[in-house]
């Protein structure tokens, strides 16, 4: 943090080299970011120009309280976050079909099939990541931005709660419908005999 | 299902909170017995559990290697904005 406080100091300054600076060095973790949570290059790319500019606005304001990457880390998410909002597509689709269906009596409409391998053994063919990623990037997007924030982000509910102003409740039940329908997604992928 | 108090509807419902460690006393021990009875909700908790680590493996930072730069048009383009307010 120390080591830190000389480049804030330039920035402040408004010294041009000390930003392009910032940009090369910050800048591939944040694309890294915002093209995981986006899928798609060209928002990726929108989110990391909004989210530096947003930075450079407030680098005044900035404390040195946490780690300059951090704190770039959090202003990435927030870009990435605002840029799906705006997004229509899936926005209000329901996930009710992903989940799974019982009886009136409360069994399972059917057996689960089992899967025809345990997940890590599944995990080491390459093309699986491609349809594990594919099947996320099918969740309608209210889920599948809790699922990305809590499980691959890693935050706590409580954090995904204040980013996207809902409440923790809604948080766990949006992250468990989002794995329920994430299973059913994989589900014709990779039940014995289907792969 | 078996004729214990607890669903398969209801085990599924709470599924995140029993992996999660989350349910104590005779709720958890409910749970238990369902799912000892149950080879629905057996199968169904097994793949549900390989669906989470599935999406956690196929996303997860570090599977994505981070960009070596970022595109030269996109640097040009944040700094040449900063200037132009």
């Amino acid at each position: 943090m120390t080591a830190e406080i000389p480049f804030l100091a330039r920035l402040r300054e408004g010294d041009a080299t000390a930003y392009e600076t910032l940009v090369r060095s910050h800048g591939p973790r944040m694309l890294s970011l915002t093209r995981r949570l986006l899928r798609n290059e060209a928002d990726a790319r929108d989110a990391l120009q909004e989210a530096f500019l947003s930075a450079f606005k407030a680098i005044a304001r900035f404390q040195g309280d946490s780690q300059l990457s951090t704190w770039l880390h959090r202003i990435a998410l927030n870009a990435a976050l605002q840029r799906l909002r705006t997004r229509k597509r899936l926005a209000e689709e329901s996930i009710e079909e992903l989940l799974p269906a019982f009886l009136e009596d409360g069994h399972h409409a059917r057996h689960p099939p089992e899967w025809l391998a345990p997940a890590d053994a599944l995990l080491e063919r390459r093309e699986v990541r491609e349809i594990v990623r594919t099947a996320i990037d099918r969740l309608p997007e209210g889920y599948r931005t809790v699922l990305l924030l809590r499980d691959i982000e890693a935050l706590d509910t409580a954090a995904v709660a204040e980013l996207l102003q809902i409440t923790e409740n809604l948080v766990k039940v949006r992250l468990h419908r989002a794995r329920q329908a994430l299973r059913t997604l994989l589900e014709p992928c990779f039940r014995r005999g289907n792969y | 299902m078996t004729q214990l108090d607890v669903t398969c509807r209801e085990f599924v419902e709470f599924l995140d909170d029993y992996v999660a460690g989350a349910l104590v006393g005779d709720r958890l021990a409910s749970f238990n017995d369902h799912l000892a009875a149950c080879p629905s909700c057996v199968a169904y908790m097994k793949t549900y559990r390989d669906a989470v680590r599935m999406g956690k493996a196929a996303l997860a930072p570090s599977s994505e290697p981070v960009p070596a730069e970022v595109p030269e048009d996109l640097v040009r383009a944040i700094l040449l904005a900063r200037v132009r307010g």
